[in-house]
This record gives C-alpha cells, sequence and structure tokens, in this order.
C-alpha cells in the first residue's frame, strides 16, 4: 500500500541464486501459498525486495511478476527500493498517538531530514511508522533495528539515535 | 517421552510444579514479554545470569507479563517457605539491590510491587496453596489488594507471567492439556459443541458471534475442515493477543485442538502478524514441544485423531484481520475481502469449511472444558459471559492488560484499577473497539462492559482497546487520526470505503486546519451514514464509528474548530498557541533549557517570556512546566 508509488529498483549487490534457491524449495517447499513468508525472507536478507529476485522467483513458483508485486505493493512490510543501514519505526497505534506520537515523528524529520518512508542521504537510517506494535502501555514508543525505546519524548529524540551508526 | 494418558500429564505436572512452586534453592523470574523487554528486562535478565552464583542456589528464568506493564521490567523472586515477591521496575542497574534486598531479607517497600497470596492458576483448585502457612510480609500489599488487580480474574491470562513460556512442562504442571487429553479419552464432538455453547463464550476478536454455535455449523459442512485462529490483531491500542502468544502459547494451541477435535479438522493454522516477531518465535518452540510430547502430530495421546499447525505471518495490512481478507492471505494472496453470501463455516481457506476464532477466544477453551459450562456462565452479564481481557492505555495512570468478568463499569476499570487521569488532568473520552469502535464520554462512565452494552452507546467490543483520553486529546483531530488509518488500510476493492473514507477525511483535514465551513458536520453525517449502509466488509461499515460518535458527542468541538477557528485541546497546530501565563509562571527556566528553537527567554525567578514567531509548537515546554504556567490559547 504506502510502497504503491515506489519504482522497482536495481539491485546494488549480485544476487545468490542458490540462497534464494534454498529460502524458496528447502525453507518454503516452493509452495505458492508461502508467497508472503517467501517475500519476506527475501527481504530479511537483502533488507529490501531486489527485482531480479522477484523475477526469478516468479519464474521458480510459477506465479506472475505482476501478483507479486501486487503482493509487494498492498503489503506494508515489503520495501522495493533498499533501505538505510539503520531502520527506524515510529509506532503510531492510538495509544502512542494520545500521548504524542506525531510530535516524537516530526522531531525525528526534522533531525534527519527525511519524511515518513524516506531514507537518509548517507544511507544511515530510513524513517517508517507502523500502524501499533503492541506496546501500548509503553508509549509513545519507537523501535530502531530490534531495539523498543518507549516513553519517547521529543528531547530525547537525538540521544536515542546517536548509537545507531 | 510420549504423554498416553491423564496419568502421564499428572507425573509431569507433579514434578514440574514443584519447580514452579517449591524451588530447590532461590528462583528469580523475568518477566520477558515484548513490552518488559521494551522496558528493559532483558538486560536485567542478562545481569541476573551474569551476576548470580549460578549452579547450585539461584535459578534464573524467564516468564510472560503479569498485566502491570505501567511497572515493568517486574521480577518475582522466590523460594521455598518463603515468601514470593514481585519488584517493581528492576532495571539492569537495579536488579543487584534488589537481589540483595530478597537475600537479606530487608524487603524495602519502595522496591517492591506486592507479594503474592496464591499464585495457583484457576485450573489448580485440586492443588493445595503453596504459599499456605508462609508468613506474609507486613506493611506490603498482596497482588490481589493493588487497585490494579482488585476486579481481575484471569481465565485467559491465568498462566501469563507464571510460567516459562517455553516450557510445556510447565504448563501442564498448572492444569494444562488435561482438558484435551481428558476430551480425547472421554468425549464426543458434540458433547464438547453443547458445552462451548452452553458457556455463552463469545467471540472474543470484536465480532462477538457465538462460538459454539460457529463450531457447530463448520461441523456439518462436508469436506476438508480447517481450523484457523485469528493472531492478527490489528486494533491499535490492543494487545491481548500478543500477551497471551508471548507468555502462554500452548493455551491457545490446546484451544485450537480442542476446536479440531470437536469439529472433525486436521489441520490449523496461526496467521500471526509480522509485527509480532517474539509471539512467532515462542509459538514454534511451543508447538516444537507439543510434537515431542506425542501432544500434536500424528495419533495424538494414543488416540486416532491427529492435527497439524502452520505458522503464518502477516505482512502488515489491518484488512487482514477480517475473516476473508485473513483466509486470502494464508493462501498467499492479497489479503482482500469478499461478499459473505456464503460463510466461511462452509467455504473459507482453500474453499474449504473454516473454523476462524481468535486468540483469546481459543484460550478460553481449555478452562471451559475443565471446569465446566456453568461456572464459565455464571460471570458476566445475560448475554455476554465470562471475562474479558483489556489493554488499559493512553491517559490513564496504571497502564497494562486487564482481565475483568463482563458487567465491570467502565468507570470501575479506569478510576478503581487504572488509577484514573494522571497529572491532574481532566478525562475526557474512553475509546473502545478500535478504528471500528467509538469515543465514549464521561456520562457513560457506569455503563457495564459487554458486548451489547457498548453497541448501545456507539461503540462496541472490539478485541479488546481501552485508550483513555484527557483533556490534551483533540477528539477531532483524534477521527482524523482515525480516518486517516482506514483510508491507508482500505483494500480499494468497493467505492464507498475507498473513496468516501478519502472524501470525509478531506473534510477533517480541512476542519483542523482551520479552513472548516459551515455544513461540514452535516456532510460528514451524510457521508458516514452512506459508508456504513454500502460498504463490502466489516472495515467499511465501521469506519465513519469514531467520526459519527465523536460528532454525537463532542458536537461543541467540531464546532469551536469551524466557527472559532480554535483547537480547545492545543493538538491541531494551526489553530492555537502556546503563552506563558504570567500568574503562575515560577521563572524556574526549564521550559527555556529545554525549548529546542530557544524561543523561551527569561531571567530566574521571573515572568519568561515566549516569542511566537520562533515557536514550533513542539509541546516540550507544555510538557516540562510543573507549574501548569504554559497554556494553549
Amino acid at each position: 500500500m504506502n510502497t504503491a508509488h515506489r519504482e522497482i529498483a536495481a539491485a546494488p549487490e549480485e544476487l545468490d541464486y542458490f540462497e534464494l534457491d534454498r529460502i524458496v524449495g528447502e525453507d518454503y517447499g516452493g509452495d505458492r501459498e508461502n508467497l508472503i513468508m517467501i517475500l519476506q525472507a527475501i527481504q530479511r536478507r537483502y533488507n529490501y525486495l531486489p527485482r531480479p529476485g522477484l523475477t526469478y522467483l516468479s519464474e521458480k513458483i510459477g506465479v506472475p511478476l505482476s501478483r507479486i508485486y501486487e503482493i509487494a505493493t498492498f503489503y506494508a512490510t515489503f520495501s522495493l527500493e533498499p533501505r538505510g543501514r539503520n531502520l527506524i519505526t515510529v509506532c503510531l497505534g492510538t495509544a502512542c498517538h494520545v500521548r504524542g506520537a506525531k510530535r516524537i515523528q516530526e522531531q525525528i524529520e526534522h533531525n534527519l531530514h527525511i519524511c515518513d518512508g524516506q531514507t537518509t542521504e548517507d544511507g544511515r537510517f530510513t524513517l517508517e511508522s507502523v500502524r501499533c506494535i503492541g506496546c501500548c502501555s509503553l508509549g509513545p514508543v519507537v523501535k530502531v533495528n530490534e531495539d523498543v525505546h518507549a516513553r519517547l519524548t521529543p528531547d530525547q529524540v537525538a540521544k536515542t539515535l546517536e548509537s545507531y551508526e | 517421552m510420549k504423554i498416553l494418558g491423564v496419568k502421564s500429564l499428572e507425573r509431569i505436572s507433579e514434578e514440574f510444579s514443584r519447580n514452579i512452586y517449591f524451588p530447590e534453592g532461590v528462583k528469580v523470574n523475568v518477566g520477558m514479554a515484548s513490552c518488559g523487554i521494551a522496558a528493559g528486562a532483558k538486560a536485567a535478565l542478562e545481569r541476573a545470569l551474569r551476576e548470580c552464583p549460578a549452579g547450585d542456589s539461584v535459578e534464573v528464568r524467564q516468564t510472560g507479563c503479569i498485566g502491570f506493564c505501567e511497572e515493568e521490567p517486574l521480577v518475582e523472586i522466590l523460594a521455598k517457605g518463603k515468601p514470593r515477591v514481585v519488584y517493581r521496575r528492576v532495571t539492569e542497574e537495579k536488579l543487584p539491590e534488589v537481589f540483595r534486598d530478597y537475600m537479606e531479607e530487608e524487603f524495602n517497600k519502595k522496591l517492591i510491587l506486592c507479594q503474592m497470596r496464591d499464585p495457583r492458576s484457576v485450573l489448580e483448585e485440586d492443588r493445595e496453596n503453596p504459599q499456605e502457612g508462609v508468613i506474609p510480609l507486613k506493611g506490603i500489599p498482596f497482588l490481589d489488594e493493588i487497585p490494579f488487580y482488585a476486579h481481575q480474574f484471569k481465565i485467559a491470562l491465568r498462566n501469563c507471567g507464571y510460567i516459562d513460556p517455553d516450557s510445556i512442562e510447565e504448563y501442564i504442571a498448572r492444569g494444562g492439556y488435561f482438558a484435551f487429553v481428558r476430551i480425547l479419552a472421554e468425549m464426543k464432538p458434540q458433547e464438547i459443541i453443547s458445552t462451548i455453547k452452553n458457556s455463552g463464550l463469545r467471540g472474543r476478536g470484536g465480532g462477538g458471534f457465538p462460538t459454539g454455535i460457529k463450531w457447530e455449523s463448520c461441523s456439518r459442512h462436508p469436506g476438508e475442515r480447517y481450523i484457523i485462529c485469528n493472531a492478527d490483531e490489528g486494533d491499535p491500542g490492543a494487545y491481548m493477543d500478543r500477551s497471551v502468544l508471548e507468555g502462554d502459547p500452548h493455551s491457545v494451541l490446546e484451544g485450537m485442538m480442542i476446536a479440531a477435535y470437536a469439529i472433525g479438522s486436521t489441520q490449523g493454522f496461526i496467521y500471526v502478524r509480522n509485527e509480532y516477531p517474539l509471539a512467532v518465535k515462542r509459538l514454534v518452540s511451543a508447538i516444537k514441544h507439543a510434537e515431542v510430547l506425542g501432544l500434536m502430530g500424528d495419533n495424538i495421546a494414543g488416540s486416532d485423531f491427529s492435527f497439524r499447525v502452520k505458522i503464518s505471518t502477516g505482512a502488515g495490512a489491518f484488512v487482514c484481520g477480517e475473516s476473508t481478507a485473513l483466509m486470502a492471505s494464508l493462501e498467499g494472496k492479497v489479503g482482500r475481502p469478499r461478499a459473505k453470501y456464503i460463510h466461511t463455516v462452509e467455504k473459507g481457506f482453500r474453499d474449504g469449511p473454516s473454523n476462524l476464532n481468535n486468540v483469546e477466544t481459543y484460550a478460553n477453551v481449555p478452562a471451559i472444558m475443565l471446569k465446566g459450562a456453568e461456572w464459565y456462565a455464571a460471570m458476566g452479564t445475560k448475554y455476554s459471559k465470562g471475562t474479558k481481557v483489556f489493554s488499559l492505555v493512553g491517559k490513564v495512570k496504571n497502564t497494562g492488560l486487564v482481565e475483568v468478568p463482563m458487567g465491570t463499569t467502565l468507570r470501575q476499570i479506569i478510576y478503581d484499577m487504572g488509577g484514573g487521569i494522571p497529572r491532574k488532568r481532566k478525562f475526557k473520552a474512553v475509546q473502545t473497539g478500535g478504528p471500528s469502535g467509538g469515543c465514549i464520554p464521561e456520562a457513560f462512565l457506569d455503563i457495564q462492559v459487554g458486548f451489547d452494552e457498548l453497541t448501545k452507546v456507539g461503540s462496541m467490543m472490539g478485541s479488546g482497546g481501552m485508550i483513555v483520553m484527557d483533556q490534551d486529546t483533540c477528539m477531532v483531530d483524534l477521527a482524523r487520526y482515525f480516518l486517516d488509518f482506514l483510508k491507508e488500510e482500505s483494500c480499494g476493492q468497493c467505492t464507498p470505503c475507498r473513496e468516501g473514507i478519502k472524501q470525509m477525511l478531506d473534510v477533517l483535514t480541512g476542519i483542523c486546519e482551520g479552513r472548516g465551513k459551515e455544513g461540514d458536520i452535516e456532510l460528514l453525517e451524510e457521508m458516514g451514514s452512506m459508508i456504513q449502509k454500502f460498504s463490502l466488509c466489516g472495515l467499511g461499515t465501521s469506519a465513519p464509528n469514531p467520526v459519527l460518535t465523536t460528532i454525537l458527542y463532542f458536537r461543541d468541538e467540531y464546532e469551536a474548530h469551524i466557527q472559532d477557528k480554535r483547537c480547545p485541546a492545543g493538538v491541531c497546530k494551526p489553530l492555537f498557541h502556546y503563552e506563558v501565563d504570567g500568574k503562575a509562571c515560577t521563572g524556574c527556566h526549564v521550559c527555556a533549557l529545554k525549548c529546542p528553537q530557544e524561543a523561551i527567554t527569561g531571567n530566574k525567578k521571573e515572568v519568561h517570556k515566549l516569542d511566537q514567531k520562533k515557536c514550533v509548537k513542539c509541546g516540550i515546554c507544555y510538557e516540562a512546566c510543573k507549574f501548569d504556567a504554559i497554556v494553549v490559547r
């Protein structure tokens, strides 16, 4: 959904097709029903969905590329362009919203000079928002990679982001 | 070892209940659900493992969350014949102090949340209270004496925070899998369905459809039947399913297996949202452990019943919480709902009869089967039986998960248990039911919670999110927030939802930005009723609810935005500004130090000035001022 406007970018690195075979075949049995999870596994490996990988996947499991593209743009998790080294996810769930998540998001945008969905020029951060990560009692919450930062205030933003290179 | 009947369960139960209740040395339980980890539990656990003299006398274990998230990280320490003490806000730095406090029996009130009177679950009545005979600590409240736990009765959350979620044996020790294994040996499918029907259990995911009736109609349709667990907890502000999956995954698996046996199914699917990686991890390990004990797979517990479960993860689409969309997503397709002329119990996943229930619904099932339908039906209101878990969050002092009997009033939950609104602010509304629900104002705080009761005041039960809002929440902005959410999450199939929500959002955005005009409110009401009537699925038909209920109860706020171009709550930036209240300002200078724009100036102990040109309305000064001297105008 939120990636619909993006274009499929070229791969910045060589794809390891043996590895793709392993993900598709061994981990997910080449089953079309597992398509969403296969795409997630590819994204975990490359940090986004590289086009050549999707073309290869289409041949491999017999699903037209257009259908794969449909899924990759329908679901919010998928990104068709490379993302930064660190992924900042601002939770915009209701509980975080009423506790000022919007202000946290604006502070991050202000500090990094990027908007929701964008990556900093040096490739250090990508900023994304998410509907709710289920830490509602500790809001507002921001996730950087796998670390969840709870009860954030706008003035803590700069310090929180400092440690991520 | 394989489980072959109740006898083998009893052996495991006896052995591992010793470990849970009467450890050899000292046992340290660290609450390691996502919420605890976010508050710093992982670091505390690692430090405990590093520093406590391991091996002989101290055992450090992970558990789920006992619900009082506000006080996390929570660490419970116990030893045979000694009190079980729950320590609050135990960060990595505080852990050695807390450990010393218990070992040297100082029991400093400041560190302690409570002590346990009776740690048994609702399924362990045959067992003697393990704390019987232990001399309680003076001046330290029992768990049930803390206001937060006052009205609680735990069925779905019975094991969360009490067992290691990665240990199937501890689940068995707390009465787990007894219901399922007994059913396999003694009961006919129709008897199970009758019990569930008589219990009055209704779907906990939001719809509130009677679970027993759903099971019965699914079991009557021929073909390969499927059992599906909806763990796509999409409602923002609700996280009870995450807590159950992370703290007690076996209760959900057992509930699913009982459903499978009743309906006649051999295949189960759990659809978990992508934002819950820890829940997936714990489910994977739970399934593996159940297989090792022969509680899942072929010929379960020596019977001719076979059942397997597959976990699928979502990919961030709210609409996939809708049953038909979820099933499409399970098939590896785009999650678009379909019209339900034919129900999913007849033709759902892979066009087979499919029974879909929510996590919390399944977690209730083993308890009902073990304790009986009458026991469950004795709790609650006329049409809403048993208990319901709510996530009490937002502008309330004690945040966390509460499980209360249906029929408890909103006021009891928010004020008695939640402790009211922090920072002397005024209560404005409570939002229930997620983006499909509504906002309930103070006038209705004495209604009892229940499916029909909440619908009557224009909201709904939903999955149990309860977001409390105070004077600083702008209701117009909140309505805009929900519509913005739903506009993004609309799958785009039907026109009323796709176009209608967008049009309503445009009007609301205009109001929030000071472009509101006469007639906007009426236009919103008209469009809202159209979308409710003509949308394809539940997402669309309920989408206007947040707007319509806020107009119904907070029309004056809409009018202030439109006519006076003013946002009374100080949220819509073009419609307010901050000022320093000269009477309240003490000149403490805190705001000036915190202001990132250097917009506030003034000498210490003198009234400060705020430069409107520099101010970006970030609200840092408003939050920082202890004297309420920064005011919204």
